[in-house]
């Protein structure tokens, strides 16, 4: 493709795909500039629109706000708690389960798969599972909001193919040197994995960071609510919710709900926003593997 | 050679042992031989069991008046009766026509926007021009839905909304776009395009990318046009991606992402918001209708299996891989 032959109507084509293409990207994180920008903002200056980008006299009070109870730091601890232990438990259940099934020799592992598969075209549905979560006495426990998602289908497959085509040979020779399945795996499979075990990592992380469906639905008790269910009562439903709001000093000015909402919204995003560039590295490349058939 | 392995009879001895064994059991030999893999399988296998088939031999409630406190066992039969209500039921229609016309809608703005984007970012020969789009539009894909929800309420709220502001300051009235029910439908569409349309580019930026460049300039040796090679060239070899992606789609067609919906529903849009998956959660968990409820997630699973292999088999009639 040689510039030199670009006739009028290509180069007009390049002008609006390079113009409409930059509009795209900014149109998509403008939203979330203008949040924080107005997380910062005085009351004034939200209700006069004096301001887009930036704020003129930017001001903290309404982060002041939201963390003069413990109500935020309540939340942010579940969500951190639910996050670690949840990936941990994720990682834990799909690698030792992908292992195995990455042997082609294990009896019964086309059983197995279907088995597996199976889950990702049928389900019980949404009372089923939670009655069973019910049953094992799960609610109110951060294991309800843990165990039922343990492993995703979809990512043991990927994880299951990425073993099995790693090279043979490696295997066999730790085999003769006397390893066992166990040690072949923690010695030899796992070091190897690493990239893609980060990569997996962070896409279950985020999936219980961002987690709210099931903790709605098995977390009542609110002193348990991670951030993303605390997000919805303060924004959506325009509520402290833990009601322990009102053990403020008296003194204290109420920033404009506006940006205290805006203020929610960036402590929801930034821990997001923060591992974005660890994954970026990775994700294409996890999602690519996912597509290949196999 | 005898004589230095003395045992050599007895490992013989030994090993013929283990053979007949192998030979009347070779199953539970085999089971032995990779006991470690078993112990590392069961994990996985007791989630599976206890998650997902247990839920799935759960689904029976259906077919009964179910009671926490009898269980499965001992709750009265009731055969189709809930599913006879449900179909009789006004309801029926109401979610029925919410869930079919998001998917339609779904299939019609949202589905084709990534192979759009994708098919101009490959256009794109500044390098670092297209790592940056990449990297701006993937980044809403892993917000959460809650997120998003509250950035379209801080944005469109009549009380300061800086949407509203704007449309006020342009039209001189505001809008209520959160409760009116004729915004719901483009609100989500919206929402959605907004969070996934660059990171589906993805799969077809690779697809994309395996075309061989060779075609290319030989096109260009023949005179073809930018359009022309898009057509003859580019478009041919997504298709199967396209078409794989289309099945996946179908065969969710019924699912309208629960936990959007549910976070934008409220009092004043629900004629228009509810469909089958939220409807469920409200009869269900909130007014403990357990049966009725799971009754209609049947019926919504199996027109979702129904639709899958349709869906699969109609891409293999026109000469596609398809899924299964």
């Amino acid at each position: 493709m040689n510039r030199k032959h670009d006739s009028l109507g290509e180069k007009a084509f390049d002008a609006c795909n390079y113009t409409f293409l930059a509009l795209f990207a900014i149109v998509t994180v403008l939203p979330f500039i203008y949040i924080i920008a107005g997380s910062f903002a005085t009351e004034v200056e939200l209700t006069e629109r004096k301001f887009f980008l930036f704020p003129r006299d930017p001001s903290i009070s309404a982060y002041q706000y939201i963390f003069s109870t413990d109500t935020m730091f309540r939340a942010m601890a579940n969500s951190v708690i639910i996050t670690v232990f949840g990936t941990a438990t994720n990682l834990a259940f799909t690698l030792t389960m992908a292992y195995s099934l990455s042997r082609r020799d294990l009896l019964g592992r086309n059983a197995f798969m279907n088995m597996i598969i199976f889950t990702m075209l049928f389900s019980g549905g949404m009372i089923p599972s939670y009655l069973i979560v019910k049953e094992l006495g799960l609610l109110d426990r951060y294991a309800a909001v843990i165990l039922p998602g343990a492993i995703s289908a979809f990512n043991l497959i990927v994880i299951k193919n990425f073993f099995q085509n790693l090279p043979a040979g490696l295997e066999e020779s730790a085999r003769i040197d006397g390893c066992t399945d166990l040690g072949v795996l923690w010695r030899i499979v796992l070091p190897l994995s690493k990239p893609i075990i980060a990569t997996f990592g962070l896409f279950y992380a985020v999936g219980h960071w961002n987690n709210f469906f099931s903790a709605l639905l098995f977390l009542n008790d609110h002193k348990m609510w991670p951030l993303q269910v605390m997000l919805r009562e303060i924004v959506m439903l325009s509520q402290m919710a833990a009601g322990d709001i009102n053990n403020l000093d008296p003194d204290f000015v109420e920033p404009p709900a506006q940006s205290v909402k805006m203020a929610v919204i960036v402590v929801g995003t930034v821990p997001i926003l923060m591992v974005y560039p660890f994954l970026q590295k990775h994700f294409a490349k996890g999602v690519l593997l996912g597509s290949i058939k196999g | 050679m005898n004589a230095t392995l003395p045992s050599e009879t007895d490992n013989a001895a030994a090993a013929a042992a283990i053979r007949t064994a192998a030979k009347r059991n070779p199953w539970l030999s085999k089971v032995k031989k990779d006991k470690w893999l078993y112990l590392l399988l069961a994990p996985g296998l007791l989630y599976f069991l206890l998650f997902k088939y247990v839920p799935m031999w759960g689904v029976l409630i259906a077919f009964q008046n179910y009671s926490p406190f009898l269980g499965v066992a001992g709750s009265e039969w009731v055969g189709f009766e809930h599913f006879r209500n449900f179909f009789a039921n006004p309801d029926f229609t109401r979610l029925l026509r919410n869930t079919l016309i998001l998917a339609v809608y779904d299939l019609a703005f949202f589905f084709p926007a990534p192979i759009a984007i994708a098919l101009l970012l490959n256009e794109i020969r500044v390098g670092i021009f297209k790592r940056f789009v990449q990297t701006m539009v993937y980044v809403p894909h892993f917000v959460s839905m809650v997120i998003v929800a509250s950035m379209t309420y801080v944005f469109l709220t009549t009380s300061g909304g800086i949407v509203n502001e704007v449309v006020a300051a342009v039209t001189g009235e505001k809008v209520n776009f959160l409760s009116d029910p004729k915004w719901f439908r483009p609100l989500i569409i919206l929402q959605i395009m907004w969070k996934e349309t660059g990171w589906g580019t993805i799969i077809f930026l690779a697809a994309l990318a395996s075309v061989d460049v060779e075609q290319y300039e030989a096109a260009v040796v023949d005179g073809a046009t930018r359009f022309q090679r898009l057509i003859h060239i580019t478009l041919p070899a997504i298709s199967s991606t396209i078409v794989i992606l289309l099945i996946l789609r179908l065969g969710n067609f019924l699912d309208n992402g629960f936990e959007q919906i549910f976070l934008m529903t409220n009092s004043l849009n629900r004629s228009v918001a509810d469909v089958f998956d939220t409807y469920v959660y409200f009869v269900g968990i909130t007014q403990g209708a357990f049966s009725y409820s799971t009754a209609i997630g049947l019926f919504k699973s199996l027109v979702g299996i129904v639709l899958i292999y349709g869906s699969n088999w109609l891409a293999k009639k026109f000469g596609q891989e398809g899924i299964l």
